[in-house]
């Protein structure tokens, strides 16, 4: 797990404690993901990240897991997505 | 940590305080009885720039930070809280394309919300859809290359008068944004009168009968129309109306220290007998509480902290409660006075009372906000 993906999890864990969240798991299967992160993490993505997620982002597949969320931040970077 | 505000901060606040003076308290009482704003004050707040101040430079507003917006709606509302009401659901409307519209929408809309010649209003509620905002019955079919709209929406703040309202919808069975102008076939606005406060918002009730939008006026993508959209427009809406909450709070506390000392009972100034000095003290702490309570979610919001989400709707919640207890205490400390229109604190506490129902009943921000503090447990 490189260095954005920990940053994504370490995140993501403040809503799901009790769970070992995995690069690949899917955050929405594990429904903890409500209206209460959609904007927060939108935020957390962006001042963390230095991106811009605009409207043509909003795509679920866009956050569904950490490496999703990493490969968005990477796209929007102008960088390779992690593999 | 900073917890003043800046020079500039400051002379804001004075040309904000003084034209509420000059321009907004002379007539809240009037507009309220009359439950509507005159043309000239809606013209007058474009010609100052106070509409979409929100709206970033590069997208062509003054990008006023947000503290600096706080006390904007601060001192509007402390004189009149449908002028405050005005420019919530009108920023509401701008946050919502600034942070979800396409670039088309950008650049069509935001300029002209910025100068005024287009009023924004956000239109979520239903006859059946208050607090559980995925209730929503509105529904938008796929039509062409665009979509038909039909429903009803209910208590839209301002619907008398603007000319673009966000429209949140069931699209494939998913919540949705869109933008539909007023002059859209098949729109029809009933003004809704006789409300307990903001009398003068001008509410309305909406009938879509098939109008058409095109796929061009979705906000976001469809499914993203609360998780998002909304999200992003009803927390300007909370900034907005926490900051008019303290305004009514502290319009209550002025009215009462103003009073308390004219008002002769029992041979002294009221303000004299200790159980007023109780219900002040009370109302100008909580009124400093409620206020640095806003400071901090607008210095979040500035900073584009995750964290902003949570202190807005905290500030919110405490700043509705503060001003409807500050409001009520006012009529009490007025008496027989408090309960006629011949002062204002009769309308603060009608007007107060409302703040704890938008933006989320207090209810409802007391089932939320637990959750939010799971997250730093």
């Amino acid at each position: 797990m490189d260095e954005t993906q920990a940053k994504i999890k370490d995140f993501l864990s403040r809503f799901f404690k009790s769970h070992d969240l995995q690069p690949e798991e899917d955050v929405f299967s594990l429904g903890f993901v409500n209206s209460l992160l959609a904007m927060q993490l939108v935020a957390f993505v962006e001042k963390d990240f230095g991106i811009q997620v605009e409207d043509a982002d909003l795509d679920l597949d866009n956050f569904r897991s950490i490496r999703a969320i990493a490969n968005l931040v990477a796209r929007k970077r102008g960088a390779p997505a992690s593999a | 940590m900073q917890l003043e505000l800046t020079a500039a901060q400051r002379a804001a606040r004075d040309e904000f305080r003084a034209f509420t003076a000059a321009a907004i308290v002379p007539h809240a009482g009037r507009w309220d009885r009359d439950e509507a704003l005159p043309p000239e004050i809606v013209r007058r707040l474009a010609e100052l720039g106070y509409l979409g101040t929100i709206v970033p430079r590069e997208l062509g507003g003054p990008g006023l930070d947000m503290i600096t917006y706080g006390v904007l709606t601060e001192e509007l509302g402390r004189g009149c809280s449908s002028v405050r009401s005005l420019l919530t659901v009108h920023d509401m409307a701008c946050q919502a394309i600034v942070r979800w519209g396409s670039r088309a929408q950008k650049e069509s809309y935001l300029p002209r919300l910025v100068r005024g010649e287009l009023l924004g209003a956000f239109a979520l509620s239903e006859p059946n859809a208050g607090s559980d905002a995925k209730g929503i019955e509105t529904t938008a079919e796929a039509d062409g290359d665009g979509y038909r709209i039909t429903g009803r929406k209910k208590w839209i703040t301002f619907a008398q008068i603007a000319h673009l309202f966000l429209l949140i919808v069931q699209c494939e069975g998913k919540p949705t944004a869109f933008l539909i102008e007023r002059d859209t076939p098949g729109l029809a606005i009933e003004p809704i009168r006789g409300l307990l406060g903001t009398r003068a918002s001008m509410l309305g009730e909406m009938t879509l009968a098939g109008c058409r939008v095109p796929a061009a006026n979705l906000v976001g993508r469809i499914g993203f129309g609360i998780s998002h959209v909304v999200a992003a427009a009803l927390e300007q809406g909370r900034y907005s109306v926490a900051c008019g909450a303290v305004g009514i709070a502290q319009a209550s506390l002025d009215a009462c220290l103003q009073y308390s000392r004219e008002r002769q009972q029992f041979g002294s100034p009221i303000f004299d007998h200790q159980l007023i000095r109780a219900m002040l003290t009370d109302m100008l702490v909580q009124v400093r509480a409620a206020r640095l309570l806003c400071y901090r979610a607008g210095w979040l919001r500035q900073n584009g902290d995750p964290g902003a989400f949570a202190e807005t709707m905290a500030a919110k919640y405490y700043a509705a409660i503060v001003a409807a207890r500050a409001a009520t205490d006012a009529v009490q400390i007025h008496g027989a006075n408090g309960c006629s229109d011949s002062f204002p604190v009769a309308r603060y506490f009608r007007d107060a009372k409302v703040m704890e129902i938008i933006e989320g009943s207090t209810q409802i921000q007391q089932m939320v906000m637990p959750r939010f503090e799971l997250q730093e447990f």
